[in-house]
């Protein structure tokens, strides 16, 4: 059943599958509100208090820590609301209004501080008792389910389960609340609010010029996205030559580093060359020493006066002059390239090595019947097979490559930089650069709407990879 | 023509025997020039003119062990360490249970979670970090190794898609039986699938295990100047800083070595559960 359904979703590829998701799940809110009108209009008078009073109609009927915790809650609820959540939420509206000031004393002859607004703060709160809000109502309305229930059990002359009871059916029926509880909280906590935090900065003025607690920020609407879209002709210009290059240097590393590394692996299993085992491990050891260490030796040594230069000037003798492998802007950019291939083909081998050797055999067998040639079986048979497997690789590959922090930032930190750009350097990728105007700019609204940026590109090319690629598989190629 | 295919063969397997040592010698001479380093007696970044160091002593290694005023290498080793197995064993099990519930538990909202945990898992990371930071902040555990925990952790559910592919492929009919002899599906899960699991629990295991030794972003943002609580690649990021570079470039690479070794033998051991990991499973490596 569950094995069906799931190549139901992979032949109905991406796109149909959350269609699909967001009809069930409206079709699941109706009925859900169905449930809660039909407790209003048919419940007894215990039901119906449990709409002001939460956890009265289970404790009325003897579901008494049941009800108790329904209404803790509520008091909980109301008490965060009114000494804590309203007071920023009142303000979400301009994100304060008060600046930090000072007033001078009479009668002790001293300066008085009085603190202002600060509008992070207001914001992150009310983010945080936003979804505080909504994860009230679910109890809410959780609580009058139960109650509704409890009624309908009771009239049915059924025993309604105790306290214990139900804690029982946690680690059974209802197993699956029990299991995604505690990793949905560390979602909600850690992904999710941080990530509408972070979308709402995108639409604030929250940069260098506006820093709480000393200034205020406030909201400015499609203002940043404008910026980037033409309104600066700096930012815009920074956003569209990084983005460019970032597309760059993410098919590079992918889809020539994966060409790369199988070329390498057919070598490895080519028939008649010994010492597999051998030739394998030289290239997987680089895998095994942490790549901030890798790029940081790649770094120092491709410095004017490194270790390359020297072996190229003093050594071999071959320059006279120091290259600048890392200072000069084409050349860096050329060199991140070529080092990340040091970094990445052992992965690519790894990975397509094990799928060469499952080729069947009978394919090559009747090509070279039929006198095809290594370079047409190549491209004929191993570069389709290998990408018929591997495009979901490749596409989490590219992504996040596209994303790739580290190879940037260990070796060139974006350097060299550059007046043409807005705080950026030559081989800046987009996230190294949304990284450093967080970090050492505190643009925050500029970095937050790259971010959204980064998303939407990110959330498109593999939508629109994985519906292909679906859609291919569909026709059985290799079946 | 016999003879000249053979021939053929032979000199073409001597081109790649040629190219693999070429390539081969590229790969591996960045990391055997790391260790020489590490065992260098001249300071310094760089030779000056010549390549292979004069001398050679154990000082390096003495030394991050000895200096620690300001790198405390042992100090930054054990960070990392705790935070590696606290944030493992989470993240493990919150892979797991989620794995779990979604693969082999029916319920009305399983589909839209599915989805849910699909959009959510393209917000790139490094996106919320500062939000993240501030929220910290505000828990007052910013700064704290506690946080490095919750960080690396809490997003752990989201990454239960492989783990997932590997329940699905495990028989129904014992989950069956086994409630038919009055086992609850708690049990279900802790007693039988769990055990019958061990690959691809080896897998997260090592994958969560590694993740902070490697990571820098999160740390630096999280960890700002408080030195006592940096974790490895933090730390050694700054002894590479101009200021220190001279005098720590081969106590660095004396570190570098030292962090290697249990990330090498980690890696070996994973290796064989890697391409089954990235490939979800349709190959078998």
């Amino acid at each position: 059943m569950a094995a069906k359904a799931d190549r139901q979703q992979k032949k109905d590829g991406l796109g149909a599958t959350i269609s699909r998701g967001v009809r069930g799940f409206g079709h699941a809110v109706s009925s859900f509100f169905k449930e809660i009108g039909a407790a209003f209009s048919q419940g007894d008078w215990r039901t119906r208090t449990s709409f002001i009073i939460m956890g009265f109609g289970c404790f009325t009927r003897k579901q008494f820590v049941k009800g108790l915790i329904y209404f803790a809650v509520e008091v909980l609820f109301i008490l965060y609301m009114v000494f804590f959540g309203a007071h920023y939420l009142q303000d979400i509206g301009t994100l304060g209004t008060n600046l930090f000031d000072r007033e001078w004393d009479e009668a002790n002859q001293i300066w008085i501080n009085i603190p202002g607004d600060n509008s992070m703060l207001i914001l992150l709160y009310s983010v945080l008792s936003i979804f505080l809000c909504i994860f009230f109502l679910v109890i809410y309305f959780s609580n009058i389910r139960a109650a509704w229930q409890a009624q309908q059990m009771q009239t049915a002359g059924k025993k309604l389960p105790n306290f214990k009871k139900s804690l029982l059916g946690l680690l059974d029926e209802k197993l699956h609340v029990t299991l995604l509880t505690p990793p949905a909280i560390g979602v909600l906590m850690f992904t999710v609010l941080p990530v509408v935090f972070m979308i709402c900065l995108a639409f604030t003025n929250f940069d260098r010029n506006h820093q709480p607690p000393g200034h205020l920020f406030t909201w400015v609407g499609l203002d940043n996205f404008k910026d980037i879209f033409g309104g600066n002709q700096l930012k815009s210009y920074t956003f569209f030559s990084l983005l460019l290059w970032t597309v760059i240097w993410a098919i590079f590393s992918t889809f020539i580093n994966y060409f790369l590394g199988m070329l390498i692996a057919l070598m490895i299993n080519k028939k008649g060359i010994k010492l597999k085992g051998l030739w394998r491990t030289l290239f997987v050891v680089s895998i095994a020493v942490p790549a901030f260490v890798t790029l940081l030796l790649m770094r120092n040594m491709l410095q004017d006066a490194g270790t390359i230069n020297v072996l190229l000037q003093d050594v071999l003798g071959w320059t006279d002059a120091p290259i600048h492998f890392l200072t000069d802007g084409t050349l860096a950019r050329i060199t991140v390239i070529i080092v990340n291939y040091w970094i990445g083909i052992p992965y690519s081998i790894i990975i397509t090595s094990g799928i060469l050797m499952n080729i069947p055999a009978d394919l090559y067998e009747s090509a070279r019947i039929d006198g095809a040639g290594p370079w047409k079986q190549f491209t004929r048979i191993t570069t389709p097979y290998m990408l018929f497997i591997t495009t979901p690789y490749l596409i989490t590959q590219f992504i996040q490559n596209f994303n790739n922090f580290n190879a940037i930032y260990f070796l060139t930190a974006g350097g060299p930089q550059t007046l043409a750009y807005y705080q950026a350097g030559s081989t800046d990728l987009l996230v190294t650069w949304l990284y450093k105007l967080t970090v050492q700019w505190q643009d925050y609204n500029l970095a937050s709407t790259i971010g959204i940026l980064v998303f939407v590109i990110c959330a498109v090319i593999s939508l629109a990879t994985f519906n292909l690629t679906a859609s291919a598989k569909r026709e059985e190629t290799f079946q | 023509m016999k003879n000249s295919i053979k021939a053929r063969r032979r000199f073409g397997n001597g081109v790649v025997y040629v190219v693999l040592a070429a390539l081969g010698l590229l790969w591996i001479s960045p990391i055997v020039y790391l260790v020489i380093s590490s065992f260098r007696a001249e300071k310094g970044s760089f030779l000056d003119g010549y390549i292979m160091p004069r001398g050679y002593t154990l000082d390096n290694y003495v030394r991050l062990f000895t200096d620690t005023d300001q790198f405390n290498y042992p100090r930054w080793f054990l960070n990392t360490f705790v935070v590696a197995v606290c944030s493992c064993i989470i993240s493990t099990l919150f892979v797991l249970m989620v794995a779990y519930a979604l693969s082999r538990l029916r319920f009305k909202m399983r589909r839209p979670i599915m989805n849910i945990a699909l959009v959510l898992g393209m917000f790139p990371g490094f996106m919320s970090m500062i939000a993240i930071y501030h929220l910290l902040k505000v828990i007052n555990l910013d700064k704290t190794l506690v946080a490095l925990v919750l960080v690396y952790s809490a997003g752990a559910g989201l990454t239960y898609y492989i783990t997932k592919g590997f329940f699905d492929t495990i028989p129904k009919a014992m989950d069956e039986a086994a409630i038919l002899d009055g086992a609850t599906r708690f049990q279900v899960f802790w007693k039988i699938t769990i055990p019958m699991s061990k690959p691809i629990i080896t897998y997260t295991v090592l994958t969560t295990f590694m993740a902070p030794w490697l990571d820098y972003i999160m740390a630096s943002v999280i960890m700002k100047d408080n030195y006592q609580n940096y974790t490895i690649a933090l730390g050694m990021y700054r002894m590479l800083e101009r200021e220190s570079i001279y005098e720590w470039y081969t106590a660095f690479c004396a570190g570098a070595v030292i962090v290697g070794i249990p990330i090498a033998i980690l890696f070996i051991v994973m290796q064989r559960y890697y391409v089954e990991g990235v490939t979800g499973g349709s190959v078998k490596g």
